[in-house]
């Protein structure tokens, strides 16, 4: 079968449900609006798995190296014959591999949500955003130009503003939903100067084409990007850490990441697709998708993997304070995501050497199922206990026994412990970090046991730590509730084994991956005891915690308030930009634009005041002003115009 | 019998047209100044015909316009005198100084 024939519909058909659904949905078939969305997702995901099959088993692979091929691609905006903007859609291992993962975990939200979001007012458009989510989510992957990629990158942003202030009646939701787009947005100038210095000195935006002229020494379009530089720095090197940045924005890579443990505020579900899943780790997927530019500079690298490192820590400690369950999975996606940039930034391309990039994408992949599941069942808990605080849980482990299974093993994995998969694809990323920049390994070794100790904080006051109190006013959650737990359940215990590295390189040439166990001793025994430490602190009710947390003081007090990263933007913004840039930009327009508009209208009026009485209402009046004005034009023309 | 010479037949007509012109500027009703229109109208008629007569006698461009024009002074009649029945029934009168809402 050709992928033509039906690579199109992917996209597509999630675009085709946002439209029906977000423009009748509402009015004609409000309670069908989920199901017409789980079926187009249930559509596409089986699409997906075709060309999953297609791709990685049929005909991906060209000489033992996986090829990418355009099955669909038109001109979009002509600028002139060698510039363009397109539209079309590339197949290569990443895309192939996060076209699965966005249709599967989308499935698996929408499914959840049939019941999660049961009763509420605005069902249909709940789905119709979502639908929308993923069409553009579908977009960024197959993005065969990095034109095309900013366009759904902006549309995932958009989307993703909407489902967060989906609540949009509570004020804490619109603030959180601003302050997700603004920060974005913001990273996203840094992208799009990027894009703008890429496509002037390489003269395309075809990531192919682009790819192919700048790694290539000789050809005159890398000269002249290294060669002009700005600040002292090559051109290449800025184009490459403005482009990070917009991808530091949107993966909430330090110190951009303030505005996603505010983006909890959308609904749960939400929360696994775009906050956990699919559209944080577009920034991953944006380095990874342009990675044979940035092993070209060293410096860049560098800035990318202390990014991710620093990140993963600073919130791997932020998350052991934090109450909120969906706050401490939000910091957690942080930590997790600063491991994948931080793989990716400890690699190089090609070969053994490549070892980092394979890993960032694996534990992308495996972070993907056990990091919704995770948030799934915060969702399905939530809904029971109506609390996102963990002081209202406790002993939940009798009421929610499915949840209760199935989150354990979510947390076994993202602790890494074997045989889950977060166990190998962090085994991979550390064993890079290892072979690469010792300093970042052993932050990644320590955030791992911290990632252990605040996931079984978080699992123990769920589930056990007090007998429960929560009067349940129904059961655990209906079937569409707990199907997809479970298969992502599975999912999870099942994609560590997948053989990565023979279908996602760097080079496309695939990678033999083993596990060392004498390297894995160290992070695992250090995890096993963080469980332990954390079983001993949680399993009971005990004063162990108030102690520690008191004898830390001032650290456990600054984690807590998140290192008052938020305050400082807010410093930033309030008192130094509103005061010194916003009051005066406020004043010009006020007194100077405003008032030279004024100026001109009190002229106008003064003029009109004078001359109005030459309107008499009179119809010969005017007939005379009318015979005066031809006879006036009658002796210029005959007697004065010579 | 001597021929009239151009200039008189002139005089007339800007004559004509000046009378029309003192109606439409001093008369009130405005059927008066309707008429002093048709006036106006029929001074251009006759310079109209008097040129086509005396300066280029073998053509017929000049009658041809009289008649367009007389065939659009009727029209213009027409709408004039539907606009003085409507200013009627709005204002019991066909004073034009009586329909002064258009002042300042």
């Amino acid at each position: 079968m050709n992928y033509a024939s039906y690579i199109t519909w992917i996209p597509m058909l999630p675009m085709a449900s946002f439209v029906l659904v977000g423009l009748f949905g509402r009015k004609y078939f409000k309670n069908l609006a989920g199901v017409i969305g789980t079926i187009v997702l249930l559509a596409i995901t089986v699409l997906s798995f075709i060309t999953v099959y297609q791709y990685f088993f049929v005909d991906g692979k060209v000489n033992d190296v996986y090829q990418s091929i355009i099955p669909e691609q038109y001109s979009w905006l002509q600028f002139s014959p060698n510039l363009s903007i397109d539209i079309g859609i590339v197949l290569d291992p990443i895309s192939v591999m996060m076209l699965l993962i966005v249709s599967f975990v989308s499935l698996m939200v929408h499914v959840f949500s049939l019941s999660y979001m049961k009763g509420e007012e605005r069902f249909s458009t709940y789905y119709a955003f979502l639908s929308l989510f993923t069409f553009s989510m579908l977009g960024l992957v197959v993005s065969t130009n990095i034109f095309q990629i900013y366009i759904f990158w902006e549309l995932v942003g958009i989307s993703s503003y909407l489902l967060i202030g989906f609540y949009y009646d509570r004020p804490s939701a619109v603030a959180a939903s601003k302050k997700a787009f603004i920060v974005t947005r913001f990273a996203d100038l840094g992208f799009l100067i990027g894009i703008l210095i890429l496509a002037f000195n390489a003269g395309t935006l075809d990531f192919h084409t682009l790819i192919e002229r700048l790694t290539n020494t000789q050809s005159s379009q890398f000269i002249s990007i290294t060669t002009s530089s700005f600040l002292g720095i090559s051109m290449l090197t800025w184009a490459l850490i403005l482009v990070f940045v917009g991808g530091a924005g949107k993966s909430a890579m330090f110190p951009l990441q303030v505005w996603l443990p505010d983006a909890m505020e959308g609904p749960t579900p939400v929360s696994a697709l775009i906050h956990a899943a699919t559209m944080v780790v577009a920034g991953v997927y944006l380095v990874a998708r342009l990675f044979p530019l940035y092993s070209l500079d060293a410096i860049v690298l560098n800035i990318v993997s202390y990014v991710g490192a620093i990140s993963a820590l600073l919130a791997a400690i932020i998350a052991c304070t934090q109450t909120d369950i969906k706050r401490v999975l939000a910091y957690s996606t942080i930590s997790q995501i600063g491991y994948m940039m931080f793989a990716l930034g400890v690699s190089r391309y090609g070969g053994e050497q490549g070892l980092g990039y394979m890993a960032s994408m694996f534990h992308l992949f495996t972070h993907a199922f056990f990091k919704s599941l995770l948030f799934l069942c915060a969702g399905a808990i939530i809904h029971l206990v109506h609390s996102n605080e963990m002081k209202d849980m406790g002993g939940l482990k009798k009421l929610m026994p499915v949840t209760h299974v199935v989150f354990l093993i979510a947390c076994l994995a993202i602790a890494g412990i074997p045989p889950f998969s977060g166990f190998f694809s962090k085994e991979e990323i550390l064993t890079a970090a290892y072979n690469s920049n010792k300093f970042i390994y052993a932050m990644g070794v320590f955030t791992s046991m911290l990632t252990a100790f605040y996931m079984f904080r978080l699992y123990f006051r769920i589930f056990h730590n007090k007998d429960s109190h929560v009067e349940a006013d129904h059961s655990e959650g209906s079937l569409s509730m707990k199907i997809p737990l479970v298969i992502l359940a599975i999912c999870t215990l099942a994609s560590g084994f997948v053989p990565f590295g023979s279908f996602v390189t760097s080079d496309g040439i695939s990678l033999t991956t083993h596990v060392d166990i004498v390297f894995s001793i160290l992070p695992v025994t250090l995890s096993v005891a963080a469980i332990l430490f954390a079983a001993k602190l949680y399993y009971m009710q005990n004063e162990l915690p108030g102690r520690i947390a008191s004898s830390l003081g001032t650290f456990y007090h600054a984690a807590y308030k998140k290192f008052y990263i938020d305050e400082v933007y807010l410093f930033i913004t309030k008192k130094i930009i509103f005061n010194l840039v916003g009051k005066p930009a406020a004043w010009i327009d006020r007194h100077i634009v405003d008032g030279f508009m004024n100026l001109l209208a009190s002229i106008t009026a003064k003029i009109s005041e004078m001359i109005k009485g030459l309107q008499t209402g009179k119809v010969q009046n005017y007939a005379l002003y009318f015979f005066g004005g031809i006879v006036g034009l009658a002796v210029l023309f005959i007697y004065l115009w010579k | 019998m001597s021929e009239i010479p151009l200039t008189h037949i002139l005089f007339v007509s800007t004559a004509l047209f000046f009378i029309g012109m003192y109606g439409l500027f001093t008369r009130r009703n405005m059927i008066t100044m309707l008429m002093s229109i048709e006036l106006i109208l029929n001074s251009v008629n006759i310079n109209f015909v008097a040129f086509n007569k005396y300066l280029y006698s073998d053509q017929l461009n000049g009658v041809f316009f009289t008649i367009f024009i007389i065939a659009i002074a009727a029209a213009e009649a027409a709408v004039g005198i539907a606009i003085i029945i409507n200013l009627y029934r709005g204002h019991h009168s066909i004073d034009v100084e009586d329909a002064g809402e258009m002042k300042y």
